[in-house]
């Protein structure tokens, strides 16, 4: 049988295709070699089809993320172009009021809603930029690898709880506390949430600004630590500026998301949009208004339903410009070693 | 010359050291004001909830009346959420990533797809919301359903999904490519068979992190329209629901007292599902990871 098969592979050559199959039908009544050729075959042209067909697939569902861009620009625009019919642009940019609930005199002014956003974001900023590089330096410099492994996950942690969460503290922790050291200060203010807005992106600062100063390389560190400089010299003067893209980036995409951030503000803020100074009365921020108009009954096609999404734009814009920005100076600004 | 005068640097140097042993502490307490926030917040949330935590609580629906209110409706909605989010955004996420990766030219246009990932993720979610609230709800009418909200929520996290898959797929060493080919394999399979199952880990870890995104997030489903008052359970995608962040919300926003203890309850659950699901991510790490 062994002898007959050997025979049988040397004469392919010179009996060609046919013979073959002739050879292999005497061998096994099973298989035809032109059956099997065929398959290969076939195999072979659906294995090519499926290369060429599959980065196409692939291709489409990249594109997916290009058309959600897109659909978020368009769908903002097309509705926030049916509002400006309704209000002038001057009454939307002018105005000192946001008062769009009056029947007979509503007033549609976005400053009072920027404003409530810009102190939020100004508290918050003033809580979150000094502790976040704080803990930077801390964790680069002078924390040992086992304390990081430690924090690093914790800080983790409170970057990731639900910011309805943070809402809910906010509102039930940090405004009493607040209050008996404040005593005028309104259940709902500009203070508490901005504190806690400040607390949620402090882990965002803290980690992308260690990422920036621990990327900076050792050997400029130790040039000042040979110098005689202390650790605190070395932080301040060589690594800062060093790794101050970085940090500068950091800081302007925390601000991004505290001025996004929705669910702090619209829990312990309050509603009453307002263009005062006044951190310790009600406020209202841009998120917190679309939130208030969904969870109330404006009906469709209502001048109130469109101008949530003139708010949204206004919303997307700031986000947009600062996260260019941080990119802008993350290129920009880049110390090569 | 004498340029070091060493009697002065000998005077200041304890105070230098004494500055930076100052501040060395300082940055310490900044460090531990996190930690210490963390603290705070879990111990307030557990005393105050804790008391109306009990089974009960996760078989009731919500009610009128704190005593009687459950999170029945909003876990298993939550749930829903999830397993609608999960097949969605992985089948995009790791899409995009293999494109990326493995078949895109260096060019202007994966250069602006590039770009435009780690610009969608930097979109409130809220505006994510007023997309979902416009194409899936309004325009494909869809109404207040599962899907619609699980459609605008994949949107919300696929960036993370992306960017975390194109990690995974990156750090796939060379050799082993090379090594398919060398066998005669073509590139998807070499992608199928090789690729991805070196990159599982990764993945998987940045899309259960996507997903407990996606379970926290409130915002985007107020705006969709999510009702928070249900005293039924979804049957298909197409029905509507209400999930844990919904609720606490609601419940948070109530005057009455009793309702913030309520609240706390609900954020116990929906804590416990976030570190149920964060533990999964660090088991896939730990138990999956190889190094190469």
């Amino acid at each position: 049988m062994a002898e007959r098969e050997a025979d049988s592979l040397l004469f392919q050559p010179c009996l060609g295709w046919k013979g073959v199959f002739v050879l292999a039908l005497g061998n096994t009544e099973k298989y035809s070699v032109q059956q099997m050729i065929m398959d290969k075959k076939s195999k072979k042209s659906n294995r090519l089809n499926v290369e060429k067909i599959i980065p196409g697939l692939l291709l489409l569902t990249a594109i997916i993320s290009v058309l959600t861009t897109l659909g978020i620009v368009f769908t903002l625009i097309f509705e926030t172009f049916t509002f400006f019919d309704r209000v002038s642009l001057k009454e939307f940019f002018t105005a000192q009021k946001w008062y769009p609930f009056s029947e007979t005199s509503a007033s549609y002014g976005i400053m009072p809603l920027i404003s409530g956003t810009l102190k939020v974001t100004g508290i918050a900023a003033l809580v979150a930029v000094p502790i976040g590089l704080a803990t930077a330096i801390y964790l680069s410099e002078y924390a040992s690898e086992k304390t990081r492994r430690i924090i690093k996950p914790i800080l983790e942690v409170l970057a990731g709880i639900p910011t309805i969460v943070y809402g809910f503290f906010a509102l039930t922790f940090v405004t009493p506390i607040l209050r008996s050291f404040i005593p005028s200060l309104e259940i709902f203010n500009a203070l508490s949430p901005g504190i806690v807005v400040g607390i949620m992106i402090t882990p965002m600062i803290a980690s992308l600004s260690e990422d920036a100063m621990s990327s900076v390389p050792n050997s400029i560190k130790e040039g000042a630590f040979a110098l005689g400089a202390t650790k605190l010299e070395t932080a301040i003067k060589v690594i800062l500026p060093a790794a101050i893209s970085g940090i500068m980036a950091s800081i302007v995409l925390a601000l991004s998301r505290a001025i996004g951030e929705t669910m702090i503000v619209s829990v312990a803020g309050g509603s009453t949009p307002n263009l005062s100074t006044d951190v310790t009365s009600s406020i209202q921020t841009m998120t917190a208004y679309i939130v208030q108009v969904s969870t109330g009954d404006a009906g469709y096609g209502t001048t109130i339903y469109y101008s949530i999404y003139a708010v949204g734009m206004m919303l997307f814009l700031f986000t947009l410009a600062m996260n260019l920005f941080a990119q802008f100076i993350s290129r920009k600004f880049r110390e090569e070693y | 010359m004498k340029l070091i005068n060493k009697e002065s640097v000998g005077r200041r140097m304890p105070v230098r050291i004494l500055i930076n042993t100052i501040f060395k502490g300082l940055f310490f307490l900044a460090t531990l004001f996190g930690l210490f926030v963390l603290a705070i917040l879990l111990y307030r949330i557990f005393t105050q909830g804790i008391g109306y935590l009990n089974i009960d609580f996760l078989q009731n629906f919500a009610s009128r009346r704190p005593e009687e209110a459950g999170v029945k409706a909003a876990l298993i909605g939550s749930i829903w959420l999830m397993a609608t989010v999960a097949p969605i955004s992985l089948l995009l996420g790791v899409g995009t990533a293999i494109y990326m990766e493995e078949y895109a030219v260096k060019n202007r246009f994966t250069n602006f797809i590039q770009v435009n990932i780690s610009n969608l993720a930097g979109v409130p979610s809220i505006v994510f919301g007023l997309l979902g609230l416009t194409i899936f709800v309004r325009a494909l009418a869809l109404g207040s359903s599962v899907l619609a909200a699980g459609l605008t929520m994949s949107l919300l996290v696929l960036p993370v999904i992306i960017v975390a898959s194109q990690e995974a797929v990156r750090a796939v060493p060379k050799e082993l490519r090379e090594a398919s080919y060398g066998m005669g394999a073509t590139k998807w399979q070499t992608i199928i068979k090789v690729v991805l199952p070196a990159a599982i880990p990764g993945i998987l870890t940045g899309g259960i992190l996507a997903l407990s995104r996606a379970i926290g997030e409130t915002a985007p489903l107020i705006v969709v329209g999510i009702p928070v008052f249900i005293a039924f359970l979804p049957r298909t995608v197409f029905d509507t629901f209400s999930v844990l962040p919904m609720q606490i919300y609601n419940w948070t926003s109530r005057p009455q007292e009793e309702f913030q203890s309520v609240a706390a309850a609900g954020i116990i659950v929906l804590l416990v599902l976030l570190i149920f699901m964060n533990s999964i991510a660090v088991l896939i790490r730990n138990k999956f990871q190889k190094r190469y």
